[in-house]
């Protein structure tokens, strides 16, 4: 085994909302939905991301432009090369058959959107900021949407609207990611309703497979014990919706 | 049930095994030493803590090649104050914990030390042979004879505790830089630490893949190295000597051991063989000593020798 990047072209960008961009790649791995890449530029740094488009051998990711690193990327063009690395981690176990819901917020949403792809049916709601922050409105037909600002859909946070939902309607299982506070909250609300779910978690990641610590959650190495973790298992992460490990290896409380 | 004892004591300090975690692997909290030690360690060591908080370098700070592993991480750590926090209460983890301690000069060791000593550390490791981190280790002077006596004098002077200091496969003299250490008080040597720095290019990209461009190996590649070193120093000094470097299954230990190591360390093997490999190697000791007729680990020690 050797996991080394590999250089690929950037062979298409797309515009998802004025601070998330999507870039595909070529990459014949077999991807899990939930799994991720280590996404390299040469001289720079190296950041993880979910793999958010799998289109046979074609790869994507969408990136937030946030950081010094994810500016240098959304300055990439089509013809670019960058470095990937993977596939890492452990990714969401589907069930296609049953009815289930997948609640992104912000960015996390990334991680979710091949879930729903393998999903036939399922109810998503998605929350952001703002109603241009919304993701994929072509890509996904009917989601539940809430925004901070009530610019679209519901006024209000995803976990607002997941409990809102909660009252009418009945869910087998729920696929989450976001800022991990709302995680947290949804994990909640699925274990008073009785509901499965599965939440990928978000640390700062450096080797990607499982010999540095630094992504711990809990003794849970997030890279490859993770990032998607059930609700059985979070009940064991003390740290989980609370402590995140920085870059230096400090704990801080969210 | 084998009547193999596989239990060994260093320092005075009692271990159900010969295996340690080596420092720089999963030590970065006590939830994952405790899960290392539910997974078969004898003892384990954590990421090397210095006085300030340390961001290290940027990414990629760990790659893999087909005969190990390149890294330079760059020390990255919360700093003693957080490390004292962290490393509270460390009877939850069920073995020996081993302090790794770094400095820039002998001061910032000794401050490191004095900030740890509220936890139930079993041992300090100076670890005065990091190959790619500039102030620290090589790149400082640490790893010379004078160097490591000074800094292990200053260490000394601080604390009870067995002092393990851990010296790099680069140095010819490696045996002076073992003596310099035992008469400056070490109670064990630890070999050895990554070697090099190598470098791993990218074709394509035509650059360095490590952010800090070079990094140390450590894996297979530097199994034979490690051997020699723990032989070699086996007659040179004294005090007990333990094994790392590129040992990922039973009969790699016992090789360690065979060249004269009383314990050995674990860091790359969990690449190659996950958290369990501490069990594995546990196992597949036991094994063979069965089918080779031997019960004690300890008789084994030096076994190589004339």
């Amino acid at each position: 085994m050797i996991e080394q990047p590999r250089m690929v072209k950037i062979c298409d960008i797309w515009d998802e909302s004025p601070s998330v961009k999507a870039f595909f790649f070529k990459f014949d791995l077999h991807f899990d939905p939930g799994q991720f890449v280590m996404v390299w530029i040469p001289l720079l740094d190296e950041k993880p991301f979910t793999i958010s488009y799998i289109r046979n051998d074609l790869m994507g990711v969408s990136v937030l432009k946030r950081g010094m690193f994810t500016n240098a990327l959304h300055n990439k063009k089509i013809g670019d090369m960058i470095g990937i690395r993977g596939p890492y981690g452990k990714g969401f176990g589907l069930q296609t058959n049953s009815n289930s819901c997948v609640v992104g917020g912000g960015i996390g949403m990334a991680s979710l959107a091949t879930v729903v792809d393998r999903l036939n049916d399922a109810t998503i709601i998605q929350g952001a900021r703002t109603a241009s922050e919304i993701l994929y409105q072509k890509r996904f037909k009917d989601m539940n949407l809430c925004t901070d600002d009530g610019t679209t859909g519901f006024k209000g946070t995803t976990v607002d609207l997941f409990r809102k939902l909660l009252t009418r309607r009945r869910f087998q299982k729920v696929y989450a990611c976001g800022p991990e506070k709302m995680l947290y909250k949804v994990v909640e609300l699925c274990r008073n309703h009785g509901i499965e779910g599965e939440v990928s978690l978000d640390r700062y990641i450096k080797c990607g497979f499982g010999v540095c610590g630094q992504c711990d959650c809990s003794g849970q190495r997030v890279c490859v014990d993770g990032p998607v973790f059930n609700i059985k298992e979070l009940s064991k992460m003390e740290d989980f919706g609370k402590v995140t490990i920085l870059k230096t290896g400090a704990r801080v409380v969210y | 049930m084998s009547k193999i004892n596989l239990s060994v004591n260093v320092c005075n300090i009692q271990l159900t095994n010969p295996t340690i975690l080596a420092s720089g692997i999963l030590g970065t909290t006590k939830a994952l030493l405790k899960r290392v030690a539910q997974n078969g360690a004898g003892a384990v060591t954590i990421k090397s803590i210095s006085v300030e908080p340390r961001e290290g370098h940027k990414n990629p700070t760990v790659i893999t090649f087909d005969a190990g592993m390149l890294n330079a991480v760059g020390y990255s750590n919360p700093g003693v104050v957080a490390a004292a926090k962290e490393f509270a209460g460390l009877q939850d983890v069920g073995v020996p914990v081993i302090a790794s301690v770094i400095g820039t000069q002998k001061e910032d060791f000794a401050r490191v030390v004095a900030g740890l000593s509220g936890s139930k550390f079993s041992a300090i490791e100076i670890p005065l042979s990091c190959p790619h981190t500039p102030g620290f280790g090589l790149l400082a002077g640490q790893g010379t004879p004078q160097g490591t006596f000074d800094i292990t004098s200053a260490v000394r002077k601080v604390t009870e505790l067995p002092i393990f200091v851990k010296l790099s496969p680069n140095i010819p003299e490696i045996c002076a830089v073992a003596k310099a250490a035992e008469d400056a008080g070490a109670n064990a040597i630890t070999a050895v630490n990554s070697m090099g720095p190598g470098m791993i290019i990218n074709i394509e990209a035509q650059k360095p893949i490590l952010s800090f461009k070079v990094g140390g190996v450590t894996g297979d590649a530097l199994r034979p190295i490690a051997v020699r070193c723990v032989y070699d120093l086996y007659k040179a000094v004294k005090i007990p000597v333990i094994g790392v470097g590129g040992i990922s299954t039973g009969r790699h230990a016992i090789e360690m051991i065979m060249a004269g190591a009383s314990a050995v360390g674990i860091g790359t093997g969990v690449y190659y063989r996950g958290i369990e490999v501490f069990k594995r190697v546990c196992e597949e000791m036991t094994l063979w000593m069965e089918e080779n007729g031997f019960d004690d680990i300890n008789k084994i020690v030096g076994a190589a020798h004339d």
